[in-house]
């Protein structure tokens, strides 16, 4: 994930940031990277154009596209890296086929509020997988590291098993890498982080484009 | 899967070596999830093919060698399986093409045979049906034909069906 001050010379406001990975998970897991954006904006209900995007969208997913998702390269990719990390994609469900199997039970991709539907608009037309934290509630850069002894997520009990795949910042794991986040978007959130998780096979242009989306969808 | 795998264990390796086979098992990993892919694709909407495999439960984690192996082997495994589901079925489709063409040049030789889209592998909802023209008289006679089915009820027609059952 390189070209962060390329792409902000080019006007991308406000740019990515990148994260880093431990360096045991890179040399595990070359194209592996976290990339993230911050926002100023609070939760909420979501405007009539972000609801007739999220229609539109619905239109354009049929049961047939969900299936055949899987041979495209990006869906693929997160597919095999589930694999690759003991997760079974058929179980554990990658956030774009996700969004495809709540679309297909649902009969549309519905409105959840923001930030919410900026991450569906921006999954659904990138397939990256995307995530939500309250920004003021990190601390540091964002990586994607082993959980370290004794490392346990806030809000839960019980420690994490040694060597288990997270997203981090400075203070300790934010969520588990494909999980639930912990820091999450709250009602008393005022600047929204949205991060991004390349894995090998999904290009670079892809994740700017969905942070570059979810963002212009959060501020519209 | 000749050709496409190498089944040998990597038991016993250590450090960098151990690295290189974990990085050639989660390569082999990708060309097999990539197969299983095209497979789910290529059987649906007619069929559908089992792509699951079920992880070791845990959370993600890098993935040792004896892991990544057996997703390897569950993965060849679930391939050979659709492979041979979707050689079936297409034998089955064949099978039934012929006994339609039959069908049709004789009739007679096939009464009451009836075979649908989905017998042939195809979408929709017809059928072709082997059936006496005139009723009992074209039994009696010997007048058989093939009657081809109009398709799919219409959608109005299950709605006011349902509406009917609702009511009574």
């Amino acid at each position: 994930m390189e070209g962060a001050a390329a792409r902000s010379e080019m006007g991308w406001e406000p740019a990515p940031e990148q994260g880093w990975v431990a360096p045991h998970i890179a040399a595990e897991f070359p194209g592996l990277g976290i990339a993230w954006v911050e926002v100023d904006a609070r939760p909420g209900p979501s405007s009539e154009a972000v609801r007739r995007r999220l229609r539109d969208l619905s239109d354009r997913f049929y049961g047939a596209h969900a299936i055949h998702m899987r041979e495209q390269p990006i869906p693929w990719s997160y597919r095999v890296f589930f694999r690759q990390i003991g997760l079974d994609p058929d179980r554990v469900r990658t956030p774009v086929e996700q969004l495809a199997l709540d679309r297909l039970h649902d009969g549309a991709f519905l409105a959840r509020g923001l930030p919410a539907d900026a991450l569906t608009i921006a999954t659904a037309e990138t397939c990256v997988a995307l995530r939500a934290y309250d920004a003021e509630r990190l601390e540091g850069r964002l990586c994607i590291r082993e959980s370290a002894p004794g490392e346990s997520l806030s809000g839960r009990s019980g420690q994490l098993e040694h060597g288990t795949l997270t997203i981090a910042d400075e203070r300790g794991p934010v969520e588990l890498l494909f999980g639930e986040a912990e820091r999450r978007v709250e009602r008393d959130t005022r600047r929204i982080a949205i991060a991004a998780v390349q894995v090998k096979g999904v290009p670079q242009v892809a994740v700017d484009e969905a942070l570059w989306i979810a963002v212009s969808v959060i501020q519209s | 899967m000749p050709g496409l795998l190498e089944r040998e264990t990597h038991a016993g390796l250590q450090g960098g070596d151990e690295r290189l086979a974990r990085s050639e098992l989660r390569r082999q990993i990708g060309r097999l999830e990539r197969e299983l892919s095209g497979l789910v694709a290529e059987a649906f909407p007619l069929r559908s093919v089992d792509a699951g495999v079920v992880a070791s439960a845990g959370p993600p984690r890098v993935a040792g060698l004896e892991e990544l192996e057996r997703v390897r082997d569950a993965l060849a495994e679930r391939i050979g399986e659709a492979r041979r589901a979707l050689a079936e079925q297409a034998e089955l489709w064949k099978r039934n093409r012929e006994l339609l063409e039959r069908m049709l040049a004789d009739p007679a030789a096939h009464k009451w045979v009836r075979v649908s889209r989905a017998d042939i592998g195809e979408h929709g909802c017809g059928h072709w049906h082997s059936r006496p023209r005139l009723g009992p008289l074209g039994m009696l006679m010997g007048w058989w034909r093939v009657k081809v089915s109009s398709g799919c009820p219409l959608a109005g027609r299950l709605a006011a069906v349902e509406r009917q059952e609702a009511s009574g």
